[in-house]
């Protein structure tokens, strides 16, 4: 430790002597050994983070810019678009990068589901992510909501009066959330408050708490198992290599392939077909207007859909919440011996492939209006996500037990 | 050169075409008809904004717009915008806001003329396009003795009736079967005739309504002609930063065996 502490002189040495920036250095980047196999799969934790900035970065500007209120909220957001010098930048980026966080935490998630990643030792790892996930569907809800297009409005109906289906305290919950007998004035101040102060502070802390976790542990990889178990003569895993300079650099290439995708959306298609910004939510909000098919931005439509899927609202809204919710479970519901998917059986390969399809699935049918063949469909693949989550523990413990490698799977470039 | 690399991005257009697709809703009636209207086309839209300003904002405003906006980026000298654009009693950088009074709009039409700043957006250009062109004779419309396909029922009177002249709608009883299992006859429309000539022919009134309708996309972003053509060296700078960066990885990365 006082080896790294003494090295250079002058200002260094002065500096390190009060805040350990080079002990920093060498416990977190050079001296952090993560598995050499990491495959484009580990690209999106470190983006994640890269989003996470950015969204706080313009929404500091777009808060300048901002007024909350039911009457001056949405002219707000088009004065910024039109007339705030690069403003329509600055609103594009932030909306677009609703969008793009959820497309990376989902991918992130994939990313777990495929390798194990949520097995132990990371259970709590794994739960604090998804404490993160939970948070961030609140903040975009409540960012939707205020433009206060019509869309904004009647999403935020329909959502905020899932609450009222609590027994006992549900309507006068309902009332406590929109802070008035309806959404109005009182509803887009305190979530203008909730989404730029509350929910960045607890997601700041839940990141960095993902991130303390991290190190504890280690990371996952592709092959599931523990670099940690099989260290060299120095005493650094034999399959690890340092944090910095490798996957620093490794990190700035998914940085500069995401930023190119970002930047091709925001400058050329910002509402992308209105899926990243739905186009009626262009009027302004109209509670005597009901826009034609009701349905939240894309990310949160797998668990509309097994909402609308249920025909009693109560029994749908609490099916919904259990969708969500389940993903806590699932490093407990996995009794596999291994964790990464390569060394799991058919039957998990297939289980886990349903699972992704399902899941995408709902997504779309979320999007569609709720009638006909798509009502059944929603049924169907609502049965498929929960069965999943049954037959997990069964099939796992099944075929997860074959034989793993020593070493990681790596091919030199 | 927009132009150009915007074909090279065609990998993104269709994605972004499918997520459209994946978004639209409902079923698309054989009548309806694709604006095919484009943005860039600077001409097209001075055009458009000449056709709004003399037929549309009489009632309609594009409250977010000014006028000093539109004649700078449509290219429209100050001498023009102060004689054609500006309307006598207001300034250059006045909104472009109706001068109907909303209660007057209120008796005349029964609802006042919505503002049209984003319509482009919320409903997209073809259905202006279709709005536009698909107005029609029907004695049972007593208020405007005309109804429209994409808008039955609009409270809106043809407008562009010295321009289009006003078309009769030609229908079919067709019978399909019910969700009951028997069969039902519907009126579906079938075919547009001329009725009284306007001034301009067919295909000259599908460009009118077209430039119209390009205007109005304009109007809904104003920013969109800046925004692509920054974004042409945003995302050069980024491919050629990946390209650096992706060559540094691979220098450190030989180490690793």
């Amino acid at each position: 430790m006082s080896a790294t502490m003494d090295k250079g002189g002058g200002f260094r040495a002065w500096l390190n002597k009060r805040l350990p920036v080079d002990q920093f250095v060498a416990d977190q980047l050079t001296g952090y050994y993560a598995p050499k196999n990491f495959n484009i799969w580990y690209f999106f934790g470190s983006l994640a983070l890269l989003v996470f900035v950015m969204q706080i970065v313009t929404g500091i500007f777009v808060t300048m810019h901002f007024k909350a209120g039911e009457a001056s909220a949405f002219n707000s957001v088009e004065y910024l678009r039109r007339e705030v010098p690069y403003g329509w930048l600055l609103q594009y980026m932030h909306a677009v990068g609703a969008s793009f966080f959820f497309i990376v935490v989902y991918l992130h998630m994939a990313r777990a589901f495929l390798y194990g990643s949520y097995k132990g030792p990371r259970e709590l790892l794994w739960v604090i992510g998804m404490l993160i996930y939970l948070a961030l569907m609140a903040e975009a809800f409540m960012g939707y909501v205020l433009p206060y297009g019509n869309m904004s409005y009647w999403g935020a109906q329909v959502i905020i009066n899932l609450f009222g289906t609590i027994p006992g305290i549900g309507p006068d919950l309902v009332e406590w959330i929109r802070g008035d007998y309806g959404i109005g004035d009182a509803t887009l101040t305190r979530f203008f408050s909730l989404h730029v102060v509350a929910l960045p502070f607890v997601i700041a802390l839940l990141i960095a708490l993902h991130l303390v976790a991290l190190r504890q542990t280690g990371s996952n990889n592709p092959d599931g198992i523990e670099i940690k178990e099989n260290l060299g003569a120095d005493g650094k895993p034999k399959d690890g290599i340092p944090f910095h300079p490798y996957y620093t650099l490794k990190d700035i290439v998914g940085v500069g392939l995401f930023l190119t995708a970002f930047a091709i959306v925001v400058f050329f298609v910002p509402t992308f077909g209105g899926l990243f910004m739905e186009g009626p939510n262009f009027e302004p909000a109209n509670p005597s207007s009901t826009p034609e098919h009701i349905a939240p931005v894309w990310y949160f439509t797998p668990y509309y859909a097994i909402l609308r899927a249920v025909p009693d609202q109560k029994m749908g809204a609490l099916l919904m919440a259990l969708s969500v919710v389940a993903f806590l479970f699932l490093p407990w519901l996995d009794r596999a011996k291994n964790k990464s998917i390569r060394y799991r059986g058919l039957a998990s390969k297939i289980l886990l492939g349903t699972f992704f399809v399902t899941f995408l699935m709902l997504m779309w049918l979320g999007l569609k209006p709720a009638d006909g063949i798509y009502v059944l469909l929603a049924r169907i693949f609502t049965v498929l996500y929960f069965a999943f989550y049954i037959l997990l523990p069964f099939v796992s413990k099944a075929d997860g037990n074959g034989p793993v490698p020593e070493r990681v799977t790596y091919h030199a470039h | 050169m927009p132009t150009k690399f915007a074909s090279l991005l065609g990998a993104l257009v269709l994605l972004a075409g499918a997520s459209g697709s994946f978004a639209n809703e409902g079923g698309h009636a054989g009548w309806q008809r694709e604006a095919d209207n484009e943005v860039a086309n600077l001409p097209s839209l001075q055009r458009g904004a000449r056709n709004f300003m003399s037929y549309c904002s009489g009632c309609h405003s594009i409250k977010y717009m000014r006028y000093s906006r539109l004649a700078e980026d449509l290219k429209i000298s100050d001498k023009l915008r102060d004689e054609m654009l500006v309307r006598p009693g207001e300034k250059f950088s006045d909104y472009i806001v109706s001068s109907m009074p909303a209660a007057d709009a209120q008796e005349w039409f029964g609802k006042p003329p919505p503002d049209l700043s984003l319509v482009a957006r919320s409903r997209g250009s073809d259905w202006i396009f279709n709005f536009l062109t698909t107005f029609y004779a029907d004695p049972a419309s007593r208020q405007t003795g005309v109804n429209n396909l994409q808008l039955p029922g609009t409270a809106m009177p043809h407008v562009l009736a010295s321009v289009q002249g006003v078309q009769s709608a030609v229908w079919d009883n067709v019978e399909h079967k019910g969700e009951d299992g028997k069969p039902v006859v519907t009126t579906e429309f079938k075919s547009f005739e001329p009725g009284v000539v306007g001034t301009l022919t067919p295909e000259q009134f599908d460009e009118f309504a077209r430039d119209t309708v390009n205007f109005l996309q304009y109007v809904s972003d104003p920013a969109q002609l800046e925004r692509q053509s920054l974004g042409i060296w945003v995302v050069l700078f980024l491919l050629m930063f990946t390209g650096i960066a992706y060559m540094l990885k691979t220098e450190y990365w030989k180490d690793v065996r």
